[in-house]
């Protein structure tokens, strides 16, 4: 693919300029509006917009159709600048069917533009969404610029003569849509026309019939008086350098590969699939070219128990899940603490407790993944804030597991493993050598002693099965000091105790120090963890444009923290802490430096709205 | 490279054996030592994987490598190790709770993908490190001491869930005959793929002659069917019993009964389970008589050796993976 835009026809219409626009287009579960959106949003990154996307969809495959809880939506914002979130209230509402309506009219900002598919707005679409009356029709809709196309019969006729008939054409109307949208926003449908034609190469009649739909849906907007103007978002004044648009999932696994390389080992990922987990797994087994070696176990404990082997046996062992799969690891990652093995344990965190809002968005793990193990087993938990940091922060938790002999729990989430972001690729670091050497030869007058530790990092050694002449058992039971042999002896068990609290604690001078953006000498700092940066940073922008003094500091290291932590926490009078939890951060803040922070706190299974930040900010300043 | 000659000693690692005098785990500690010295394979190259309980402290008495894990997940732990190391002899030394109670879920999926490892189960019929529950192979109606009024649970046969999960290499023996174990311990290390051995394992403090009809002096032969690859199953002091199948079930009758060409004749390498399956039907717990010795050794595609193969076939039609291409997969952008 290029970023050619081929030169699209003379446009008769009004064009209106604008720097971002919030884009969501919402319809049934089976509706393809992911698709719509996915496609939309490449478009947008290869033609050069900013952009941040945010998928939302029901946990069931199929809910019931036509319903408001069978609402699948997708919401993107493009911009000509650097923006950081999928934006608040949509400009343009794409709605399939009245349910959608229903779910989304609310979020649409007053004079915004609802496009809405007219043939689903009959009496019994009408009634499962709740509407007495037609909204297209009655007048509910006057503050906003509606635009009611009858899609369905629209989509039937464009796909005449491809061979798809019946009910089965109505499955292109999403490419009639996205082709409407392509018009609005004076973009080439060439990509999307380019990626059906791969896609469905070995059907070509469906191909076909999408090929037409997405033409109709472009030529419609062009040859109807309707649309009154289209809308111009010129490419973003980003930093120079090639992009590419990511996912946080896709970025996390692409991560881990790259970290297996710069350990000089293999990758071995075991698995059990879980939401919203599932496509690093999918990533991964696609990668043979690597050499990755992916194992669907068959549940999240053999998912944990193969993991710790491979680790045994000397690959970079990982293992994937989301919150309910982090308890049923809990006891193996306890025995990777006392094995001293390094292995990542990937949990991408979803609404709970329970099953929860399986495919909704929290980050209410981790305290879970800090303490939720028997016994003390302690060890680094660290956190991606973007999709794009997700590949970065892969290759460090890989680092710190190595070199430290230690399970490194890593921490996304919903909203970063399934939005994506454009990824400036030179911003990818050259792969610095993260390889430990194996122990080959013995270590104590012709012995191994398999805990006889490093004396910086404290770390042990690590010798292979396979290795001549160093045999050694290792387990659960607490072993002796260097010689590693079970110990019931009382002291050592003290000892050991401490050294497994110290060598992690240690780790707080391995890494890089807290850095704070904005004002630096301000009253206020705002801290957070993970997928809630792009919220926080729009939001102290906002503010700091007005005048207002804020200092920001983002947290990857949250345990141990960085060793500046403490001295940064200290030069402010109010540090508020915003999290998609009830307080977790905030919790530590208070116990560990005793500091009386305050918190932001929602857990609704959505992501911060910039707007919401910037009014708590603005309430604590006042 | 020199002649690898190691004696049983060569196997002992410094640590105090500490199960309990007269268990049946010595001997098989024995029998396992003597037979990973006279195969000969580098001492470097074992390693022994166990879960929790009496039989699963092996690991630290045996100079190889070796993990203790937790309990019932041995063979998710080997299943890591043998499927990214070929090139080691892995095996999984657990129990009847450990194996087929906490850990019942990871043995079968093990047995099915056909990992290569050895499980050896050793099945005393209770719970000893716990000191004296009922186990999922305890006979129903047994009294101990979370089941004063009879233990209410219907026991697995071993033998059974193994050949229901497909495993490739399935025997069964018993600890005090050294000779059967070190064969059948061979046999499941020379064979590419799961191999699964139950060893009925005296526990001689919590369910002391669990398996006298077996062992006893008196008992023994009448109870005892060794199978044989090539031979009819005939088994008793003379021979006066045979085993058949009649109506899909394998059946003890007296020889003299049948014609001897309804006779089964055993054959280990049959691709299909079933006689095997019905073999293993014979008893239950071990009553009566009980077939011991080679149900199934058949040859069946090893999980690593494909993953292998995908690895070897994608890297020579795509080219070694390089990270540089893979980042930009999905589409670039350049902005000036």
């Amino acid at each position: 693919m290029s970023n050619d835009t081929k030169t699209l026809k003379p446009i008769d219409h009004e064009t209106e300029e604008l720097d971002k626009v919030i884009v969501r287009f919402a319809g049934d579960s089976g509706d393809g509006m992911q698709l719509a959106g996915t496609r939309f949003t490449s478009d947008a990154a290869l033609f050069g917009n900013d952009l941040a996307t945010f998928p939302n969809y029901p946990a069931e495959i199929r809910a019931p159709a036509g319903t408001v809880a069978g609402v699948s939506s997708f919401q993107v914002q493009i911009a000509d600048f650097d923006i950081l979130t999928p934006g608040d209230e949509a400009d343009v509402l794409v709605a399939m069917n009245p349910a959608a309506l229903k779910a989304h009219a609310k979020d649409v900002k007053p004079g915004g533009m609802i496009v809405a598919n007219a043939d689903a707005f009959e009496s019994r679409n009408l009634k499962k969404a709740g509407y007495e009356t037609n909204p297209l029709e009655d007048g509910s809709l006057d503050g906003f610029r509606v635009f009611a196309v009858p899609m369905e019969r629209l989509t039937k006729d464009a796909a005449e003569g491809t061979g798809v008939s019946g009910r089965d054409v109505l499955r292109s109307k999403n490419l009639f849509a996205l082709g409407l949208l392509a018009w609005v926003f004076t973009r080439s449908i060439d990509p999307t026309i380019e990626w059906l034609e791969e896609k469905f190469a070995s059907k070509p009649d469906v191909m076909a019939a999408n090929i037409a739909s997405l033409k109709g849906g472009y030529n419609y907007g062009e040859n109807t008086a309707a649309f009154k103007h289209t809308i111009v978002v010129h490419k973003a004044a980003l930093e120079p350098g090639e992009y590419t648009n990511v996912t946080g999932n896709t970025a996390l696994a692409w991560g881990l590969i790259a970290a297996a390389q710069a350990a000089k080992l293999k990758l071995f990922y075991g698995s059990y699939p879980i939401t919203p987990a599932s496509d690093i797994l999918h990533e991964l087994a696609k990668r043979r070219e690597f050499g990755v070696m992916t194992f669907q176990a068959e549940d999240e404990i053999a998912a944990a128990g193969a993991t710790l082997g491979a680790a045994f046996a000397g690959n970079l062992a990982v293992t994937g899940t989301s919150g309910p799969g982090l308890a049923l690891k809990s006891e193996t990652i306890s025995l990777a603490v006392s094995t001293e093995l390094p292995m990542i344990i990937v949990d991408v965190q979803r609404a709970g407790p329970s099953t929860g809002l399986p495919t909704k968005v929290e980050q209410t793990d981790l305290l879970f993944a800090i303490y939720g193990r028997h016994g003390e087993a302690p060890l680094p938990v660290l956190a991606a804030r973007s999709p794009a940091d997700a590949y970065a922060v892969a290759i460090e938790a890989a680092r710190i597991a190595l070199k430290y002999m230690t399970p490194v729990i890593l921490l996304s989430d919903n909203y970063i493993a399934n939005g994506s972001e454009p990824w400036r690729l030179s911003d990818i670091e050259k792969l610095q050598d993260i390889s430990v050497p194996f122990t080959t030869e013995p270590n104590a007058d012709g012995h191994y002693l398999p805990y006889l530790r490093d004396d910086e990092t404290l770390s042990r050694p690590w010798a292979l099965p396979g290795t001549p002449g160093l045999e050694h058992r290792i387990g659960g039971l607490e072993k002796s000091a260097v010689v590693g042999n079970v110990s019931y002896d009382p002291s050592n068990h003290q000892l050991m105790t401490d050294v497994r609290a110290w060598k992690i604690r240690n780790i707080a001078n391995d890494v890089p120090p807290v850095e704070v953006y904005g004002d630096k000498d301000a009253d206020l700092l705002v801290l957070g963890w993970g997928s809630t940066y792009g919220p926080i940073r729009g939001a102290v922008k906002r503010v700091r444009k007005d005048g207002l003094k804020v200092a920001q500091a983002h947290m990857r290291y949250l345990n141990p923290f960085a060793a500046n932590f403490g001295e940064v926490l200290m030069k402010y009078k109010t540090i508020l802490v915003p999290e998609v939890n009830s307080g977790q951060l905030r919790h530590l803040l208070r116990s560990e430096y005793l500091v009386p922070a305050i918190g932001l706190n929602q857990v609704t299974g959505f992501p911060f709205k910039v707007s919401v930040v910037e009014r708590k900010i603005r309430e604590v300043l006042a | 490279m020199t002649t690898l000659t190691y004696t049983r000693k060569d196997f002992q690692s410094d640590q105090e054996v500490k199960w309990c005098p007269g268990c049946g785990d010595f001997t098989i500690l024995a029998s396992v030592q003597n037979l990973f010295a006279e195969i000969g394979l580098p001492r470097e190259k074992f390693v022994i994987v166990s879960g929790i309980g009496c039989s699963s402290r092996f690991p630290y008495y045996m100079d190889t490598y070796g993990m203790h894990g937790i309990h019932g997940r041995a063979p998710a732990i080997a299943t890591g190790i043998a499927i990214t190391r070929p090139d080691l002899s892995v095996w999984v030394m657990t129990g009847d709770g450990d194996a087929l109670s906490i850990g019942g879920n990871h043995i079968i999926h093990a047995m099915r993908r056909n990992v290569n490892i050895n499980v050896v189960v050793f099945n005393n019929q209770i719970y000893g490190l716990t000191k004296g529950q009922y186990s999922p192979t305890s006979e129903e109606g047994k009294i101990t001491k979370s089941s004063p009024w009879g233990s209410i649970d219907h026991p697995f046969n071993p033998v059974s869930l193994a050949l229901g999960a497909e495993a490739s290499y399935v025997a069964r023996s018993i600890d005090m005959d050294r000779e059967l174990t070190e064969r059948v311990l061979r046999e499941a290390y020379e064979h590419r793929g799961a191999s699964f051995i139950e060893i009925y394992q005296n526990c001689n403090v919590f369910n002391n002659h669990a398996f006298l009809e077996l062992t006893g002096k008196d008992t023994r032969d009448q109870n005892r069917i060794n199978l044989v690859h090539g031979e009819p199953i005939v088994f008793g002091p003379e021979g006066e019993n045979a085993v058949i199948m009649e109506n899909g079930a394998a059946k003890v009758v007296p020889t003299a009964s049948v014609d001897p060409s309804q006779i089964i004749v055993h054959d280990e390498f049959a691709v299909n389970p079933s006689v095997a399956f019905s073999l293993s039907r014979l008893s239950h717990g071990p009553h009566g008589p009980t077939p011991v010795g080679v149900f199934r050794n058949a040859e069946r595609t090893v999980y690593e050796t494909v993953l292998q193969e995908q690895i070897d076939t994608v890297q020579k039609k795509k080219g070694v993976g390089d990270i540089e291409t893979l980042v930009r997969s999905q589409g670039t952008w350049t902005v000036e």
